[in-house]
């Protein structure tokens, strides 16, 4: 796939993969094997039909492939751009066997970009079975009566809320910030998944019937039990992972240490790359060290690329083989020339006369045993420590579920770790309340929320319909 | 979209909104705050509830017109909308009968305390109310405060009117005279809020401040508004605004509170030479009420500006940040007023 370059895309905020032309699209799906048990689908989180979806891109019938897509995914451009798809259907296709698997990933990124660029709900020539005009790419069942409050307008409340519409329920979303989109606003950057992307597929979960209220803390404004008593029938909790995790170590709150979170929501969400002409301001210098390993941290270190860093280290405490973050980011990060070191982990932070993180002391680590994720753990080399000369640090270390709505909802069961207790169809230890996403997994991936997101909706759905107990 | 429905510049640089936000009135406590976003290019700026009515569903703040989101805010009219208001946010102050409290504040704090007198007050507490303003002009709300208050004393630096003094040697004047005070609440700069908390440190008196550090989403998302209290790490924005105020580091408060400084500022100079229309529409009195207002004083028509820097000087004692950092005060000096 095309690519800005590494010294262009340096200095700029725009998309990095520029996406298939048609032809290039169209080549890459003659790839496809067309296998008899094809078992690249078994790999997706929401089920898309990926050979049909690929047979009519083959086919240039690229209307079919996005009603395909958009049949069990409402939210391809960005699924298209996040999505590990080298360990989820990527890593079935045959073809990867010898060689290089099939560009699923891309293709249903070219497909959602084919739809943008031709009009959300134009009627296409190619698409004889479209009735008419208005219609959204996937059909809405006659209405139920019933009414659906979803909490958070991320990746689990946005395909909860469309699955829902999409089943004739009349759904509202409640989102605290003043744009809906969760993480993919707030978090993933514009040139890794552009935000007009993420406003189109929020326009197309409009267009099912969804209600958005933004600037609405649940929690706060409302509570759960006030939407449960003025007449939402069931509600989903998708409030994500939002509470920033420190190393807690001295020094954490001198100024020029951000979290991640209040890093790139400054930089995406208030958009400070565009300051003065946007209100919000970002500080940093010209040496920035990224503290983590997980995609999160290689999205705060492209950042700081692009804002003028000269100098940018992601530290790390295990080794490469080790780090949470996909291939693809590591090596687009390698290029635009960030600095990978390695067993390292920082031990405190210095300050300069003016209360300003000047240094961060390290130490180097060497691997041990494997631990309980399989991975060898890290013990600090005593008496290795040193100082990094740094004048910005980005703690991109994880995250852990918000407690604000947990703490505020009665009958809601948390783990020890914070995150909401729940069954397999996500349903909560409170009646008429599912929950799904990184409130209930901690930190996972955009994909697997939305694949909880679509499960809870069919439950809810089910509970509906049928009205059955609570407790199975 | 909350639109603004009555507008009052208070004293010079203090403005007074009531916007319209039914839900936020709806659901409003003492002590809880409102996040606005003007516009579209806005920041996300934190404000202290100063009130709010359920019947009418609006609520009230108060503000110092200090940067470019508050100079923003401060140029809407009557019947204008502002983009985004979150709310309420923040745990609600903890009201109960205490007994005897002394609620000390000033500056734009007058706002957010009188939320929080009234409770105090409904909740059958003795309310001693303790204001303080560098002079005469710079006090508001008194009626308010007097009607809702046992005791009001009216303090001022320069001893203009009422007492000589600030709101921190009343404290400390009432507790060395061993009358009985169970609680004190104070709502100002944290200059004041620091020097009453060590006011009545000897005398081991609970005092609750509210601390509005820099915040972005509010929610406990970001941890920019992060402050330390009693050795721990705390996010003012879900963990207080109210803390105990012995116990919070106030030096790294204010070095957080100041450290996007020079960044502000171009944004400030910017937005004024673009939009000094804005300026000039509003009255000559929507920042300063008290020109060609006060009695038996000669009234110098100054521009706008000149009026701003002026209070900025007296009040904020604020030096004009440098371009370079490394101009920066090698040392913290903070002082009352300074925001």
């Amino acid at each position: 796939m095309p690519k800005q370059s590494p010294e262009e895309r340096r200095r700029n905020f725009l998309e990095v993969a520029l996406g298939y032309s048609e032809e290039q699209a169209i080549e890459e799906a003659n790839r496809c094997l067309e296998c008899k048990k094809p078992r690249c689908m078994e790999g997706c989180p929401v089920g898309v039909d990926i050979p049909h979806f690929i047979k009519a891109i083959r086919e240039g019938e690229m209307w079919n492939a996005v009603r395909t897509i958009k049949s069990k995914n409402s939210l391809p451009g960005i699924c298209g751009r996040v999505c590990p798809q080298e360990v989820q259907c990527e890593s079935r296709c045959v073809l990867g066997k010898k060689g290089a698997p099939l560009a699923i990933g891309r293709l249903e990124r070219f497909a959602a970009d084919w739809e943008a660029r031709c009009g959300l709900l134009k009627k296409c020539a190619s698409d004889p079975d479209a009735e008419n005009e208005d219609a959204p790419s996937a059909k809405v069942q006659p209405p139920t009566g019933k009414k659906v409050a979803v909490v958070g307008a991320g990746p689990a409340g946005l395909t909860c809320a469309a699955d829902l519409a999409l089943r004739g329920h009349k759904v509202t979303i409640f989102e605290a910030l003043h744009d809906a989109g969760g993480v993919l606003i707030y978090g993933i950057p514009e040139f890794r998944l552009p935000k007009k992307i993420v406003r189109s597929e929020v326009d197309y979960v409009k267009t099912l019937g969804v209600n958005f209220e933004l600037d609405a803390v649940v929690g706060r404004l409302v509570q759960v039990d006030e939407l449960l008593k003025t007449g939402f029938d069931a509600v989903f909790l998708g409030i994500g992972a939002g509470a920033p995790r420190f190393l807690n170590i001295p020094g954490e709150n001198l100024n020029g240490v951000y979290s991640a979170n209040e890093y790139l929501t400054r930089v995406n969400l208030m958009k400070a790359y565009k300051f003065p002409k946007y209100d919000t301001p970002i500080r940093q210098g010209r040496k920035v060290a990224v503290v983590g390993g997980g995609n999160v941290a290689m999205d705060a270190a492209r950042c700081a690329v692009r804002l003028g860093a000269d100098e940018v280290h992601v530290v790390y405490r295990r080794s490469e083989a080790e780090m949470p973050a996909r291939l693809e980011e590591i090596e687009n990060a390698k290029e635009e020339g960030v600095i990978f070191d390695f067993l390292t982990n920082p031990t405190r932070f210095v300050a300069d006369d003016r209360g300003r993180v000047a240094g961060m002391e390290v130490v180097n680590m060497v691997l041990g045993e494997p631990d309980d994720s399989g991975r060898r753990r890290p013990v600090a080399d005593l008496g290795s420590e040193h100082v990094m000369d740094v004048d910005t640090v980005i703690i991109a270390v994880g995250t852990t579920p918000n407690p604000l709505l947990p703490a505020n909802t009665p009958g809601l069961e948390t783990t020890r770790w914070g995150t909401l207790v729940v069954d397999d169809d996500g349903r909560t230890t409170r009646e008429g309340v599912w929950a799904g996403g990184d409130i209930t997994t901690g930190g996972a991936t955009v994909i697997s929320a939305m694949g909880a997101g679509k499960k809870a909706a069919e439950d809810i759905d089910r509970w509906l319909r049928e009205d059955g107990s609570w407790n199975r | 979209m909350y639109q603004i429905i009555e507008k009052e510049a208070l004293v010079p640089n203090i403005i007074y909104l009531k916007i319209n936000a039914p839900n936020i009135g709806r659901a409003a406590h003492p002590g809880q705050f409102v996040i606005i976003r003007v516009d579209e290019t806005g920041e996300r700026t934190p404000m202290g509830l100063a009130g709010w009515d359920e019947d009418e569903g609006t609520i009230d703040i108060v503000f110092y017109v200090l940067g470019t989101s508050t100079m923003k805010l401060g140029t809407l009219k009557e019947g204008d909308y502002i983009m985004n208001l979150v709310g309420p946010l923040g745990t609600p102050t903890e009201i109960e009968n205490f007994g005897t409290v002394i609620c000390a504040c000033g500056c734009f704090g007058i706002g957010p305390a009188m939320a929080r007198i009234k409770a105090l007050k409904e909740a059958g507490n003795r309310v001693i109310t303790v204001v303080e303003g560098r002079s005469r002009e710079f006090i508001f709300w008194e009626d308010k405060m007097k009607a809702n208050s046992d005791e009001l004393h009216v303090l001022t630096g320069s001893g203009g009117c009422g007492e000589l003094g600030w709101t921190n040697d009343f404290i400390k004047r009432r507790l060395k005279e061993g009358k009985d005070v169970d609680r004190i609440f104070v709502h100002g700069c944290p200059f004041m809020m620091m020097e009453c908390s060590k006011a009545s440190e000897p005398y081991g008196v609970k005092t609750t401040v509210s601390l509005t550090p820099l915040m972005v989403d509010g929610t406990g998302m970001c941890g920019a508004c992060r402050v330390e209290v009693g050795g721990e790490t705390k996010f003012a924005c879900v963990d207080g605004p109210d803390f105990d105020g012995h116990e919070v580091n106030w030096e790294t408060l204010v070095l957080r509170l100041r450290q996007f400084i020079p960044q502000e500022d171009r944004s400030h100079m910017l937005w004024e030479r673009e939009n000094w229309h804005k300026l000039v529409e509003v009255s000559p009195r929507a920042f300063n009420p008290t020109l060609g207002r006060m009695e038996g004083e000669k009234v110098e028509k100054k521009s706008r500006r000149a009026v701003i820097v002026n209070d900025a000087d007296r009040c904020t004692k604020m030096p004009r940040p440098p371009q370079d950092l490394s101009h920066q005060p090698r040392t913290l000096t903070m002082q009352r007023g300074a925001i």
